[in-house]
């Protein structure tokens, strides 16, 4: 488990609070310094046909932009910053932290339940602002049978705040079977005789593929779902 | 993702297991390094710096130029689009005119070819009724010749019938006779 393990490079303090420099905050200034470069170096040349980097950039902030304005529309490009961020960010640690002996930023469940409490409390904060206590009809889908009220609301409340914990758990147990999974393969890989090694070393390179897989597809499932809590907050299409 | 958790708990506890075993590790660091609130603040401080700096870099910087790429392109390409199909009416419209003024000269030309026929036929026909009336009045200056001609000859046939008949009839009764007796009994002969 020591793939998962803190290590303070630097012990910082601030008013009492342990503030320190960690891997794990080695692996967020890179993926920052990361995503940054990428975009302003890949959008230099602004050109109007684009280089292979550029391109990507682009193909990268389409795919964001689209998924946006399927889910919220195109007044729900306001929140677009925010949903890219949240993508590029998450997607970018989750594909560093493949890299052998990297951290995995989002193997740690307060990282991941950090970002949805921040979109749960975004979505709620915008549901009550738009639609004040008209935001409260979302625990009362139309339609339900009046005698079935008693059990629906009390099952859309608790789904509703078992939100941002089905969403962050997701990509932290997500991040964290996939990295142990390589880890006791490694393990085996190590502990055979030379005869024995080639089974988990094969299955761990088809393994990483999966788990870029994984990667991308995390990092997409937290931005979609990050979309979905949005429009039943801007919306309230239930 | 059963078999994931499942592998976890098992690695979990293989790793507590050790951890038990050699006690030799510091007492924060039992079980998951997820679960020590230990290192939750400095996580969360780096996350919220790290997460507040990317996401004002991307709104204020990075996605902006992007924005304005793709919308120059956009309107490029409406430009360009705007402009073929301008030009492509544009060259509708000088099709059209020239389709019509090739009709108009073809229908011109064969006004033209109209008149001009009509006119070659009218002074086809003067001329011919000019060359009729030529030939008619010839034609009549040849009748009327031929009539004093043959008038002519007539009174000659005349002339030369009396002569030989005074001429008969002196050798038949020897004596002169005058032409005008002659002429006296011929002419019930001759039908006149």
């Amino acid at each position: 488990m020591e793939q998962f393990e803190i290590r303070k490079l630097w012990d910082l303090n601030f008013l009492g609070h342990d503030i320190s420099f960690t891997n794990s905050s080695l692996m967020m200034i890179v993926a920052l310094v990361l995503i940054s470069g990428f975009m302003i170096y890949a959008m230099s040349a602004r050109s109007l046909v684009p280089t292979r980097i550029q391109s990507l950039a682009e193909i990268v902030y389409e795919y964001v932009a689209g998924m946006v304005k399927e889910n919220l529309g195109e007044e729900g490009m306001k929140f677009f910053p925010w949903v890219f961020t949240i993508f590029i960010f998450i997607l970018v640690l989750n594909v560093i932290g493949l890299i052998p002996g990297n951290f995995t930023v989002t193997s740690h469940i307060i990282v991941t339940f950090a970002l949805a409490a921040m979109v749960w409390l975004t979505a709620t904060f915008i549901g009550f602002w738009k639609h004040g206590f008209g935001y409260l009809k979302l625990f009362v889908p139309s339609g339900v049978p009046f005698w079935l009220m008693p059990v629906i609301v009390p099952i859309e409340l608790i789904s509703y705040f078992i939100r941002p914990i089905s969403h962050s758990v997701r990509l932290f147990a997500n991040m964290m079977a996939g990295h142990t999974m390589l880890k006791v393969f490694a393990g085996f890989a190590v502990m055979l005789p030379w005869w024995g090694k080639i089974a988990p070393a094969g299955f761990m390179v088809a393994f990483t593929g999966l788990e870029l897989l994984v990667a991308f597809l995390q990092a997409l499932i937290f931005t979609v779902l990050t979309c979905i809590y949005l429009n039943d907050a801007v919306n309230m299409h239930h | 993702m059963f078999a994931g958790t499942t592998m976890l708990l098992a690695a979990a506890a293989e790793a507590a297991e050790k951890v038990a075993e050699s006690g030799a590790l510091p007492p924060e660091s039992v079980g998951l390094p997820q679960l020590n609130t230990h290192h939750f603040a400095p996580q969360l401080f780096w996350l919220v710096l790290t997460f507040v700096t990317l996401l004002f870099v991307m709104w204020k910087i990075a996605l902006p130029r992007v924005a304005d790429v793709l919308e120059e392109r956009r309107d490029r390409i409406k430009r360009d689009l705007d402009a073929a199909s301008r030009l492509k009416g544009d060259t509708d419209k000088a099709l059209a005119d020239y389709e019509k003024a090739l009709a108009d000269a073809r229908s011109n030309a064969s006004g033209i070819a109209k008149d001009t026929r009509e006119k070659l036929a009218a002074e086809t026909e003067t001329e011919r009724h000019r060359v009729d009336d030529q030939i008619a009045a010839k034609l009549r200056e040849a009748d009327k010749r031929i009539a004093a001609t043959k008038s002519k000859a007539t009174s000659a046939i005349g002339d030369i019938a009396t002569d030989t008949a005074r001429a008969v009839v002196e050798k038949l009764i020897g004596q002169n006779v005058s032409s005008d007796d002659v002429k006296k009994v011929l002419r019930p002969v001759a039908g006149e």
